[in-house]
């Protein structure tokens, strides 16, 4: 029998950045709050001195341990899933602070047409625009009314940036300015502007200078050390949950992490939600932390993993399209986002690639989203072209142009002269939810309590992959204008299927916003429809996946959700928006 | 190895003689192919003839010890083989001098070598539904065999082929003989039970380049020269004054050594 502890106002899974603002806001207002994080406590002194290569970007030392817990994966419904069994094939976050603390810092708001995506699709194109398996859906709230939440969160995480041309409007400018630039950066940024493009700097969660956010939180100024994506940052100079809202919630007494605890179940009577049902992973004793509030603030697989497992609303059926949990599950698979594009060498040019830091760079959002008139394209939704300079580091980039010998003297050869002297610009691509994509428990392979895995099965619709070409081509035209000497690309082949590769750590959906129960889990405060004392925040609540990466989108729905719960509490209870009946089964 | 009297390896041999110039072994009159397991003796016994017994101690690596590989001849095919794949040349050391196999050989006896860290329940893929896995690190993630077993088996059937096809273990064959198998692994032709021959080959080359690129601290990257031939320059605290820079700037390496002993 587990062990009964005593009540507490919020109880929530997780401590990344959704379950990190949910503790500072709550915590803030005088409220008692427990979060449960399975990984182990980390804090900023665990990061000086992790230049580590070999540790952290190849042997994944901050990433899910998944001899304990993974996911299994498939292309498609006929195929038997197989476990993920290595990180080289997961990067997801573990620890104190979560995949914030790895992040690379990249911040972006995502796009008004994102939020009203079916609506507007269907009022400039036609109905008949959307494929006939395509599930794009309204999320139930407009950009208008998420800003002031982004400028939140880009206040609190002290974003660094420059005015996005082409971007929807903002009620001010970023907390700070751009981050120093480079000669590469430059050159990409003149061939776009020379094609007509509209490059602008990547807003980073990196500090161009020390800046204190509006918690009083101080965030160093950024080394551009090169130990950014897949580290801790050695100079506390990253925007990420453990210098900022952790910190922050941990100040005001009422906060308390406990780690090594993972979370197997949400207890509950069908109505309400009970507490969190825990194991400590040290002891193995079972706990139940009962709370006024659950918050799931975990990784999109294990809110997912969590509300199947403890049965609470109707499991997405792909046959019949019925039932929401599981539903509408995208992200940025990796062979068709992200890691595609145009890689140039150069013969007679040299830069400084191992300097760098996460979010150094700059981006084209010009075919990003709605951006671009589709009416003679054969895709939805878009794609952004970026230069990072994010330190390349040697074990990690061996890059030689295609036609090298894989081993021996020319390869090695190669390998040293292009290392300062190659250059890759890539697509990173939207990805619609259609109905054969989904998140399932898995019939087989099982955690180490004995619990079923999460089963991802990822099937590629034909514009996802025309969308993906279209971004590998505008790649090609700004590498030729950059002028290479050798342009290979990493191109996306017309037959390309789902790789069970969760590398971006891009993963959305299953427990999706909207406005109406039928067609989604959650409200636009992160609050479950079926259970109105259950908060789902994180990725797990994205209808879809925009071009843009998720985590401010995550955080400001994170400030949205909080500002309900604070309502929630001080009030009658209840649910926070009105359920409609609007959406088509 | 000019007293060697073995034909084929007369031409070339750059696996064993770099191996045997980079361990300090001395090589004169020892390293008959019959003697390979007495080596490391051997090497004592000689050294002790021409030194005195603390300058001896003081030369000797005591990270150059073997702790996976129980038998020499298996190690002298990995040591070969990835000099194979990163030769020294004018840019500087290959595999051997940067101690890439011992830093292999550690690596293998630790966590990585057993596939501590990764979800090992069953049932694992068979051979034939490896084959259908496209990326070759997908392929090493799904077999039942550990990285380790993996290891064991790909340089003994290198080995088996190289006496087979050649009369002479791989160590001793000629380069061009060494390449011809090499290119037979990589090429997914040789049968190997645990994976396709492929994917051990890709575990082979990504080991090397950690072993030539990774932090001095695990064993390889031996005076950070891997470093130094890439231009990198490790665990550098700050770039925030030379980033803008127009020009290439060159900085000497830093490992972690230094840099944590400073904090």
């Amino acid at each position: 029998m587990a062990e009964e502890l005593k009540k507490v106002d919020v109880v929530i899974v997780g401590t990344g950045w959704a379950g990190g603002i949910t503790a500072a806001e709550l915590t803030k207002k005088g409220y008692k709050v427990v979060a449960l994080e399975r990984g182990k406590e980390q804090s900023r002194n665990d990061f000086i001195g992790a230049k580590d290569e070999l540790k952290y970007s190849i042997r994944y030392d901050m990433m899910q341990d998944l001899s304990k817990d993974t996911v299994t994966a498939r292309g498609s419904m006929e195929e038997t899933a197989k476990p993920v069994r290595n990180n080289n094939y997961a990067r997801f976050g573990n620890d104190t602070g979560g995949a914030s603390v790895h992040w690379n810092g990249v911040s972006l708001r995502w796009l008004p047409y994102d939020f009203e995506i079916h609506s507007q699709t269907v009022e400039k194109y036609g109905a008949k625009k959307i494929p006939e398996n395509c599930t794009i859906q309204d999320w139930g709230i407009t950009y208008d009314e998420l800003e002031p939440y982004y400028d939140k969160f880009e206040k609190t995480a002290g974003v660094s940036g420059e005015e996005n041309p082409v971007g929807p409007p903002r009620s001010d400018k970023y907390p700070n300015p751009p981050l120093k630039t480079t000669p590469s950066i430059e050159l990409f940024k003149k061939a776009s502007t020379n094609l007509g493009y509209h490059p602008y700097r990547l807003p980073a969660a990196n500090m161009s200078e020390t800046y204190t956010n509006p918690d009083g939180e101080t965030i160093n100024a950024c080394m551009y050390c090169a130990f950014c994506e897949e580290y801790g940052c050695d100079f506390g100079a990253k925007g990420d949950p453990i210098v900022t809202v952790l910190e922050t919630a941990r100040k005001t007494g009422n906060f308390e992490i406990r780690n090594e605890s993972t979370v197997t179940e949400v207890i509950h009577d069908g109505t309400k939600a009970i507490g969190l049902k825990y194991i400590d992973n040290i002891t193995g004793i079972e706990y139940i932390q009962p709370a006024d509030i659950v918050v799931l603030a975990g990784f999109v697989f294990t809110n997912n993993k969590l509300l199947l497992k403890s049965k609470i609303g109707k499991p997405y059926n792909p046959e019949t399209q019925e039932g929401v949990i599981g539903k509408n599950f995208t992200g940025h698979f990796s062979n068709i986002s992200t890691y595609i594009g145009a890689r140039g060498f150069f013969n007679n040019e040299k830069w400084n690639l191992s300097m760098g830091t996460g979010a150094l760079g700059a981006k084209v959002d010009d075919y990003a989203g709605d951006n671009v008139d589709h009416t003679d394209l054969d895709f939805l939704h878009g794609y952004e072209i970026r230069y990072y300079h994010l330190g390349q580091r040697p074990i990690d980039n061996n890059h030689v142009p295609e036609g090298t010998p894989a081993w021996g003297k020319e390869y090695k050869e190669k390998n040293l002269f292009y290392h300062n002297r190659s250059l890759i610009i890539r697509a990173k691509t939207a990805f619609l939810p259609n109905r054969y994509t989904y998140l399932d428990l898995d019939p087989t392979y099982k955690d180490e309590f004995g619990d079923p895995l999460i089963r991802a099965t990822v099937h590629y619709e034909e514009q996802d992959i025309k969308r993906a070409q279209h971004g590998v081509e505008t790649c090609k035209e700004i590498m030729t204008e950059m002028g290479a000497d050798i342009i290979d690309l990493v191109d996306v082949p017309d037959d390309v299927k789902f790789d069970s590769k969760f590398y971006t750590n891009h993963f959305l959906g299953g427990a999706i916003m909207g406005e109406d129960p039928a067609t989604s889990a959650v409200n636009n405060y992160s609050q479950m429809w079926d259970m109105d004392n259950l908060f789902v925040l994180g990725g797990s609540s994205f209808p879809h996946n925009s071009n843009h990466d998720p985590t401010e989108t995550i955080g400001a729905f994170a400030y949205r959700a909080s500002e309900g719960m604070i309502e929630y509490l001080g009030g009658e209870g209840g649910l926070l928006v009105e359920a409609k009946q609007t959406s088509k089964a | 190895m000019a007293d060697n009297n073995n034909p084929k390896t007369e031409s070339h041999d750059p696996g064993r003689r770099n191996f045997l110039k980079n361990t300090g072994l001395v090589v004169g009159g020892v390293a008959g192919g019959s003697l390979l397991g007495g080596l490391f003796t051997n090497q004592m016994k000689s050294d002790d003839g021409k030194k005195g017994k603390n300058e001896e101690t003081a030369k000797v690596d005591p990270s150059h010890a073997r702790v996976f590989f129980g038998r020499f001849e298996d190690f002298i095919v990995l040591a070969t083989a990835t000099e194979l794949i990163f030769p020294e040349d004018d840019n500087g050391p290959g595999a051997i001098g940067l101690d890439v196999p011992y830093f292999i050989d550690k690596q293998l006896a630790g966590t990585w070598g057993i596939n501590g860290d990764d979800y090992r329940q069953a049932p694992f893929t068979n051979l034939e539904g490896l084959k259908k896995i496209e990326k070759a690190d997908e392929k090493v993630n799904h077999s039942r065999a550990n990285r380790g077993k993996i290891f064991l088996e790909g340089l003994r059937l290198m080995n088996a082929e190289s006496m087979k096809r050649f009369d002479a273990s791989f160590d001793q064959a000629t380069e061009e003989q060494q390449h011809e198998i090499m290119g037979d692994l990589a090429a997914g032709k040789l049968d190997m039970k645990s994976i396709p021959s492929d994917a051990f080959f890709a575990l082979l080359k990504q080991a090397t380049l950690e072993g030539a690129f990774s932090d001095p601290l695990y064993g390889g990257n031996k005076n950070m020269d891997g470093w130094r031939m890439k231009e990198f320059a490790g665990a550098r605290p700050s770039y925030a004054d030379v980033i803008e820079s127009e020009e290439f700037v060159k900085l000497d390496p830093i490992s972690l050594t230094d840099y944590q002993r400073k904090k």
